[in-house]
C-alpha cells in the first residue's frame, strides 16, 4: 500500500506531524512513540475524521446497520507460555478490542504469516487454541490468509486477526464524556501477562507462581453494561504500556486528571517482587485480560458489584477517580500521603540492574 | 512482602516523618545529598519530598553510572559491535543512552545484535551458545556491580572462553563525592550514603568525610522508611554538631565490607590513572580497568577503539545538575528540547538519572499546582 499516494495527504499536507527519520522498537511498544506515529502519519493520511479520540475499534453505520471492526497484530516471543500462547491471544485480543469499545465480536479473519522451518505440530497446537478460545468467546472464524517468509525473516509466526461486531445496545462510550468524579474501575490484578512473558523467555533466573491473565473480557463489559448502563462512559482493555499508558491516554482524551490510590491497584506478590528486583512499574506492565472502565459515581458501585459477581472479577476494583485538579495527568497518591506524576510508557519496560 | 512491607508501614513513616520535622531547625536551610542514583528514584516514586518540610533540600548526587558515562565510551563501545559477528550485551540501564549516532536501542533497529542481559555472567553464558560470535559485554556500575563483572572474567580465564570481552566502564564512588565536596560552587550540609555500593566497600571508606570534611553521612536502605531514617540520623548530628558515619541499612551492609568482593576486583581490575565522567570532569583514579593478566578479555586491548571525546551539546548543564548545583527543571533543556523520549543528557535516561525522575514523577505535577495556584 502507497501511503503517499493518497488524497488525503494532498488535502491536508500539514496535518502530517511525524518527523521521525526511521522506525524504532518503541514506535510498536503502545506507549507515546506509538501515538505519535499513528497520530501523526497514520490518521491524517488515512482516517476520515482524525478529530475523533483514537479507539479500539471504529464502530460504522451502514444504513441503519452499525457494526464495530478492529484488528490487531500478534509477535511474541515465546510464541507460548505459562497461560496461554500466541493462538490464544490473537483471537482475545481482537474480542477484547471490540467488546471495550462496546461491540460484542461475532467473526474474524486470521491472516499468518509463517516462517520457512515451522514445525507442523507448533502451527496446529496454534490453530487448535485459535479455535478454542473463539469457542470461548461465542466468535466465528470465517476465513483468513497465509504467508511464508523465509527462514530467518520472522519469529516462527506472526498472526493478525480482524474482527467484526455488533454494538451492544445502550452502551455509549467516549472518553470525552468522563466527569469529574467518576470512577476508575479495575477487574483484577495488573501485570500478569507481561510478566509471565518475561520469565518465560527464561532470561532471568528466577521463577514464579504466575500465569498469563488472557482471556475475553466481554464477560465483564457485559455485565457492566447492564449494571451500570448509561453511567459506563469509556473502556479499555490495557494491554501493552499497561494500565498507566490507558489511563494517560484517557486523562489526556477527557481533558481532566486521574487520580489513583496505590493501595487500592490489586497485585499478585509474585508480580510486585518481580517489579521490584527489576525496577519496573506493574502499571506499566502489560495485561492482556483486564478490563479498566470509568462509571458514574452514582453506578460505581452497582458495576463493581457486577464485576465481582463475573467468573474472574472477584478481584475487581475501584482503583481512583477522575478529578478537575491535575488535568492530562495520571496521579497514584502513595499510602502515606505522598504522591507521584505516573506517566504513558516510553519505549519497552527495561529492567533497572545497575 | 518481606523486607519490603515493613519499611513502606504508612504508621510508622507518618511517625519518622514527624521526627523530621521536629529535628528540623525552622531557621535553618538543610541541603543534604543522596549520592545515589536509586534513591533518587525512589524519592521521586514514593513521593517522598511531600513529607519533608520546606526547608530540606535534597540534592541528587553522581551515584547514577549511565549518567557521568560521557557520550565517547559509548560510541566506542558501539564502534566494536560494529565489527562483524559482534554481539553488544548490556544492562537494560544502558539501552537507550544515546551516543552520537543513536542509542544501542536505535542500533539495534538498524540492525546491530544488541541484547539485554541481567548479569554478566549472562552475556558470558551466551558467548558459550554462540561459539561463531564474539560477545561484548559493555560493562557500567559502581562497586555495586564491579565484583560481577570480575568474577565473569575470572570464569572466563578459567574457562578458555575466547570469544568473550568486556568493555569496562566501571566507576568508583569516593573519588566522585570527593570531587563534588571540592567544588568551590557546592554547600553540603549532609550525605544520605549509597547503600548497595557499600555492601561491597563497607562503612570505613567514607569516614574521612566526617573527619576532614566535618559532614554527617547516613549510609541508606532504599525503601521510604530508610530515607527518612537516614534523614534523621544527619538531622540529629547536625543538632548536636556531630559528624560521623552510620549504618541504617545494617540489614544489607557490613561495616567492613564484603571481602570476597573486594578481592574479585583486586584480582582483576587496577585503577585507570584518570577517568573522564559525564559533568564532572576528568577524575584521577576514579575508575577502573582490566589487568593486563586479562587483556585477552579486555574489549579496548582486543578491538580498535576510536576513543573520540564527545563534548556535551553546549546548552545542556547535566554537569551542574551533577553536582546538585542546579535542580533538573532549572536547566535550559529541560522538558523542551530533552525530556525521557528524546534525551539529550544521560541524567534524562535513566530512571535512576534525577532528570528523568523529576520528569516522570515530579514535573507535571509542580506544572500542575502551578498552575492550579495562579487559577486561585
Amino acid at each position: 500500500m502507497s501511503l503517499a499516494s493518497g488524497n488525503a495527504a494532498a488535502d491536508n499536507p500539514r496535518r502530517i506531524r511525524f518527523r521521525e527519520p526511521q522506525i524504532e522498537m518503541a514506535h510498536g511498544a503502545g506507549g507515546q512513540a506509538s501515538r505519535r506515529l499513528i497520530e501523526g502519519l497514520f490518521a491524517p493520511l488515512l482516517f476520515k475524521s482524525s478529530s475523533e479520540p483514537l479507539g479500539d475499534a471504529a464502530h460504522l453505520d451502514f444504513g441503519g446497520t452499525r457494526i464495530a471492526i478492529t484488528t490487531d497484530s500478534f509477535v511474541v516471543k515465546p510464541l507460548s507460555f505459562p497461560g496461554g500462547s500466541i493462538g490464544e491471544l490473537a483471537v482475545n485480543g481482537t474480542v477484547n478490542d471490540l467488546a471495550v469499545s462496546g461491540a460484542k465480536a461475532e467473526a474474524m479473519v486470521v491472516t499468518y504469516v509463517l516462517e520457512a522451518g515451522l514445525p507442523t505440530p507448533v502451527l496446529e497446537g496454534e490453530v487448535c487454541a485459535m479455535a478454542d478460545a473463539a469457542r470461548r468467546a461465542g466468535v466465528t472464524i470465517v476465513g483468513g490468509d497465509t504467508k511464508v517468509v523465509e527462514h530467518g525473516k520472522a519469529d516462527f509466526m506472526y498472526i493478525t486477526t480482524t474482527g467484526i461486531g455488533r454494538p451492544l445496545p445502550d452502551l455509549k462510550v467516549d472518553p470525552r464524556s468522563v466527569r469529574p468524579g467518576d470512577k476508575i474501575l479495575l477487574s483484577g490484578p495488573v501485570g500478569d501477562h507481561g510478566v509471565t512473558i518475561l520469565l518465560a523467555r527464561g532470561e532471568l533466573d528466577f521463577e514464579a507462581d504466575l500465569r498469563s491473565d488472557t482471556r475475553s473480557v466481554l464477560p465483564f463489559v457485559e455485565a457492566l453494561a447492564k449494571a451500570a448502563g448509561q453511567g459506563v462512559r469509556w473502556m479499555r482493555d490495557p494491554t501493552r504500556g499497561g494500565v498507566a499508558t490507558s489511563l494517560n491516554e484517557l486523562a489526556r482524551d477527557c481533558e481532566l486528571g486521574i487520580v489513583l490510590q496505590e493501595e487500592a491497584i490489586p497485585l499478585h506478590d509474585a508480580v510486585r517482587g518481580a517489579c521490584e528486583l527489576l525496577g519496573l512499574d506493574p502499571l506499566h506492565i502489560a495485561n492482556e485480560g483486564q478490563f479498566l472502565a470509568v462509571v458514574a459515581a452514582e453506578q460505581a458501585n452497582a458495576g463493581l458489584d457486577a464485576l465481582h459477581h463475573t467468573p474472574g472479577g472477584e478481584g475487581a476494583q475501584i482503583i481512583g477517580e477522575a478529578r478537575e485538579q491535575s488535568a492530562g495527568a495520571v496521579v497514584v497518591s502513595t499510602r502515606y500521603g505522598g504522591s507521584r506524576v505516573i506517566d504513558m510508557l516510553v519505549g519497552d519496560p527495561l529492567p533497572r540492574i545497575c | 512482602m518481606k523486607f519490603v512491607d515493613e519499611f513502606r508501614e504508612p504508621e510508622v513513616i507518618r511517625r519518622t516523618a514527624e521526627e523530621i520535622r521536629r529535628l528540623a531547625d525552622p531557621n535553618r536551610h538543610y541541603r543534604i545529598m543522596e549520592v545515589c542514583g536509586g534513591h533518587t528514584h525512589a524519592i521521586y516514586r514514593f513521593g517522598l519530598k511531600d513529607l519533608l518540610p520546606s526547608n530540606i533540600d535534597l540534592i541528587h548526587g553522581p551515584g547514577c553510572p549511565v549518567c557521568v558515562l560521557p557520550m565517547g565510551r559509548i560510541d566506542d563501545g558501539l564502534s566494536i559491535a560494529e565489527q562483524p559477528n559482534v554481539i553488544f550485551a548490556a544492562f537494560g540501564d544502558m539501552m537507550r543512552v544515546p551516543g552520537t549516532r543513536g542509542s544501542p536501542l536505535e542500533h539495534q533497529a538498524r540492525g546491530m545484535d544488541v541484547r539485554i542481559v541481567y548479569s554478566p555472567s549472562d552475556a558470558l553464558k551466551m558467548a558459550q551458545a554462540n561459539p561463531d560470535k564474539h560477545v561484548m559485554f559493555f560493562a557500567i556500575g559502581f562497586e555495586t556491580t564491579a565484583p560481577s563483572t570480575a568474577l565473569t572474567l575470572m570464569r572466563a580465564k578459567a574457562q578458555d572462553i575466547h570469544n568473550f570481552s568486556v568493555f569496562c566502564n566501571h566507576v568508583t564512588i569516593i573519588p566522585a563525592i570527593r570531587a563534588i565536596l571540592d567544588s568551590p560552587d557546592m554547600r553540603l550540609d549532609a550525605f544520605i550514603g549509597p547503600g548497595h555500593v557499600s555492601t561491597v566497600i563497607g562503612c570505613r571508606p567514607y569516614e574521612w568525610i566526617a573527619k576532614s570534611e566535618n559532614k554527617p553521612v547516613a549510609v541508606s536502605g532504599f525503601e521510604p522508611l530508610d530515607i527518612l531514617q537516614s534523614i534523621v540520623m544527619v538531622l540529629r548530628q547536625l543538632r548536636a554538631n556531630e559528624a560521623k558515619i552510620e549504618n541504617q541499612y545494617k540489614r544489607v551492609v557490613p561495616w567492613e565490607g564484603n571481602h570476597a568482593a573486594l578481592r574479585a576486583m583486586a584480582d582483576v581490575f587496577e585503577l585507570r590513572p584518570y577517568f573522564e565522567w559525564r559533568g564532572l570532569g576528568f577524575i584521577s583514579q576514579s575508575a577502573l580497568r582490566i589487568r593486563d593478566g586479562y587483556a585477552e578479555w579486555d574489549a579496548e586491548q582486543r578491538f580498535e577503539v576510536p576513543g573520540v571525546r564527545v563534548t556535551d551539546p553546549k546548552a545542556a548543564q547535566c554537569g551542574e545538575v551533577l553536582k546538585g548545583v542546579l535542580k533538573p527543571h532549572q536547566c535550559r533543556l529541560f522538558g523542551n528540547e530533552c525530556t525521557p523520549e528524546n534525551p539529550i543528557g544521560a541524567l534524562m535516561v535513566s530512571s535512576e538519572g534525577s532528570c528523568a525522575a523529576y520528569f516522570n514523577y515530579e514535573h507535571r505535577k509542580t506544572a500542575m499546582v502551578t498552575r492550579i495556584a495562579s487559577v486561585a
